[in-house]
């Protein structure tokens, strides 16, 4: 049969099993099971709607419990398990950690992990950076809503379609031919003068202070109350938070200023087209740059909803008190969407937390770029190692675990 | 608003090229791709996309015509000639400078004849036109000459011909095509189905259970994905499904319920509860009153829900590559073919980008189309 006939059979048998299942089973429910007549008919009536809303859950339930929750805990059970074939019959034996001090001992594991921390650091802040500051300037334009679904039209566009997209910007070709690739074209303008100097050392160098800046000003905000306490009150239980994210602060701002340092001092091979996806450490900022590409529109989306939300008054009051733009924003705007920040900042780790399609598409893990998902694909389809693949997969899971119960706590907390 | 309390913007016209700016950023990778895939393969490989919207000085190695060709090669005044265009046909190409040798491409400039082997001799006008002449008769094929030339910005449809009509099974895109409609479709439609209901129990009726049903459903928002390949492949392989388009469309429907349970059911809460107490004093059942009143309500919130799995399903790779594509490779699909494309096809941008952008122009326009209750969707459940 031809695919797409196939598919219209399915849909009209899928759909059709779904309102029938419904219908039929309210149906019988009502008119044979609890008939809503003769001398119960009160008791039926009751009988039938404390049954009726399983009959609503069921098929959600089912598919629910069948596909993500059932998973979860089989996923775990692999990760302690190996496979074994015990009397012709494959069987998996508990082997306790051993898969996981195996996936620890390699180094590719490792690289994924480091690579992983980066992308978890890098992208959901430049993404949320890049939209808020989209958000500030499309608010302000008459065609602002048009900049904006342009600015949002990556979205819609597959990350394998993104990495062919960006497969070409970054394209190379040897050196006596025209450069393809956007990038090497650009890079190719370098010589090493003035203008390289500017841009290629003194504007990451000023961006870097920014973030070193930005970094330092909210490890403030969480050791403030620590330092001197007068008045200001805090809970007791984010004491190891606050301290936490202090030493994360310093690390990070540690970072950069080694970072500016090594800009300084390294030689750039001007006036050579580079292959930008074999450089290593640099090409996972190269992938970076292709979720970023996506993800921007969706801050840019969500926080500028926010922004407007923001009661005028409150703006008002602060101009009329004297506060330059720059107050405004930091000291009125951003506590107001402190919330939806997160919430962007969050989900878009969740994003990268499963980025696999960029890196598979790419690299493929080549080049230093592995990232968990892609590493527990390679686990388990190509090196059929189911052990370590759940293992990783497990691993990705307890990554996910603190915005799991962090959300679960906040629905609840919000149907009070 | 920051207009207020008489500081008017001086800001506006930074503002105003910021933004052009941004979008041009962000608009450039996808022209790129949409602009090289109209070019043919010689024109990618020798100038980048942007320089092909304008009129390009390029260094290319035309040919004659063969004077084997029937009528190619005449006879006038005693000596052979062969003549035409070196374009094909005469066009706005502008040639400055050119050779009949790779080694010197710039000796001659147009109007000049060049002498080669044999007593032969060719005359390259500007515009292309060439006479090749020989005392003898000529044979073979055609002379090359190495043209530098001012041509015109030039697009073709061919690559789209090859990548949805021709038959070549690893160009060809239109069968992933089909088979990613034929996934996507169904792995729509299914999920809201059921979420419409469970939505409506989780929203409207009162039983016990229901506060951590909703916190469960929360939780499993986040749920990698990934947790679920080895699980439920086994599963599908042990309860005889084995890889096909049932098991897709069974896991792309359990992977996107909590999103659709979680939107439809803060949609449906938000319904005002006076319609639903009316509707059940006057004797509706409550499935009556789910497929009377509470579905025809909750389009919004149902289309963004659609448009996000649409999308999901759509672009997914993970998914499809796990549970749905054998080892005949008869059922892959466009995501997966564009991989293997990257990697059979590396260098053949033209196929790649054609292929690309078949791939991402459905989604597009849906994007295009429904980009309201996208945004709707984003702001009610900015969970996943």
């Amino acid at each position: 049969m031809h695919p797409a006939l196939l598919g219209l059979v399915t849909i009209v048998i899928g759909v059709g099993g779904c309102v029938g299942y419904f219908y039929f089973s309210n149906l019988v429910l009502d008119k044979f099971i609890f008939p809503a007549k003769g001398t119960d008919a009160g008791r039926n009536i009751n009988r039938a709607n404390m049954v009726r809303p399983w009959l609503f859950l069921f098929p959600a339930i089912l598919a629910l419990g069948m596909y993500l929750a059932y998973p979860v805990i089989a996923t775990l059970w692999y990760s302690v398990s190996e496979r074994q074939v015990i009397d012709g019959e494959q069987v998996n034996v508990f082997v306790g950690l051993a898969n996981y001090s195996q996936m620890f001992g390699e180094t590719k594991f490792w690289e994924a992990m480091r690579n992983n921390m980066l992308w978890l650091i890098v992208v959901p802040a430049a993404s949320t950076a890049f939209g808020l500051l989209a958000a500030q300037l499309t608010d302000r334009i008459k065609w602002g809503s048009f900049a904006k679904s342009l600015i949002f039209m990556p979205m819609a566009i597959s990350f394998v379609g993104a990495a062919v997209i960006f497969k070409l910007i970054y394209d190379t070709r040897p050196v006596d031919q025209n450069q393809i690739g956007v990038l090497n074209a650009v890079w190719l303008q370098f010589d090493g003068g003035i203008g390289s100097f500017l841009i290629l050392r003194l504007v990451p160098i000023a961006t870097l202070l920014c973030f070193a800046a930005l970094v330092a000003y909210t490890a403030w905000l969480f050791l403030k109350p620590l330092i001197k306490s007068q008045g200001e009150r805090y809970n007791a239980w984010t004491l190891p938070l606050r301290v936490l994210i202090g030493l994360g602060g310093a690390y990070l701002i540690f970072l950069s200023f080694r970072s500016i340092l090594s800009l300084l001092t390294a030689s750039f091979p001007y006036g050579e087209a580079q292959t930008w996806l074999t450089i290593p450490f640099w090409n996972s900022f190269f992938l970076m740059i292709v979720l970023i590409w996506i993800q921007t529109g969706f801050a840019m989306v969500i926080l500028s909803a926010a922004l407007r939300g923001i009661p005028e008054e409150t703006v008002e009051a602060a101009i009329v008190d004297g506060a330059n733009p720059f107050q405004v924003f930091f000291k009125i705007k951003m506590p107001q969407i402190a919330g939806t920040i997160v919430v962007v900042w969050t989900t878009i780790t969740l994003v990268v937390l499963k980025v696999f399609d960029i890196v598979f598409a790419m690299t493929n893990g080549q080049w230093e770029t592995q990232v968990l998902a892609n590493y527990m694909f390679d686990k388990l389809f190509r090196a059929n190692d189911w052990g370590v693949g759940s293992a990783s997969a497990m691993i990705i899971m307890l990554l996910v675990s603190p915005i799991l119960v962090w959300n679960v706590y906040n629905a609840r907390k919000e149907m009070r | 608003m920051d207009n207020i309390a008489g500081s008017k913007s001086s800001l506006g016209w930074a503002v105003q090229i910021s933004v052009v700016l941004l979008v041009a950023l962000w608009l450039f990778p996808t022209v790129g791709l949409l602009v090289s895939s109209f070019r043919t393969s010689d024109q990618i490989s020798s100038s980048g996309w942007w320089q092909s919207l304008f009129p390009t000085e390029q260094n290319l190695t035309l040919r004659t015509a063969d004077p084997d060709d029937d009528g190619a090669q005449q006879l006038i005044d005693g000596v052979y000639t062969v003549s035409g265009n070196l374009f094909g046909e005469a066009g706005d190409a502008d040639i400055s400078v050119w050779g009949t040798s790779s080694r010197a491409i710039d000796i001659y400039t147009p109007g000049d004849t060049a002498e080669l082997n044999d007593g032969e001799t060719i005359t390259v006008q500007a515009n292309g036109d060439y006479v090749w002449t020989s005392p003898t008769e000529l044979s073979g094929r055609g002379q090359r000459a190495f043209v530098t030339a001012e041509t015109p910005p030039d697009f073709t449809l061919e690559n789209y011909q090859q990548v949805l009509l021709s038959d070549n099974a690893t160009d060809s895109m239109a069968k992933a095509f089909f088979n990613t409609l034929t996934v996507t479709i169904p792995a729509t439609i299914i999920p809201i189905v059921i979420a419409a209901f469970a939505a409506y129990a989780l929203a409207w009726m009162d039983f016990p259970g229901r506060a951590i049903l909703i916190a469960m459903v929360v939780g499993l928002l986040v749920v990698p994905l990934q947790l679920a390949l080895i699980p439920l492949l086994k599963l599908h392989l042990d309860i005889g499904i084995g890889k096909g388009y049932l098991g897709t469309w069974m896991a792309h429907t359990g992977f996107g319920l909590p999103l659709a349970i979680y939107l439809l059911r803060n949609y449906m809460v938000g319904l005002p509860r006076d319609i639903i107490e009316n509707a059940k004093v006057d004797g509706a059942t409550d499935f009556q009153i789910f497929t009377k009143i509470i579905l025809p309500l909750s389009f919004p919130a149902l289309a963004s829900f659609a448009i996000f799995q649409f999308l999901w399903t759509w672009n997914d790779l993970l998914v499809a590559k796990v549970f749905l594509i054998d080892a005949t490779g008869e059922t892959t699909v466009m995501t997966n073919q564009i991989v293997e494309l990257l990697g059979t096809r590396g260098g053949n941008w033209e196929i790649l980008a054609t292929a690309a952008f078949v791939s991402i122009a459905v989604p597009l326009v849906v994007f295009f189309a429904m980009q309201k209750y996208l945004v709707r969707g984003l702001l009610a459940g900015s969970v996943k």
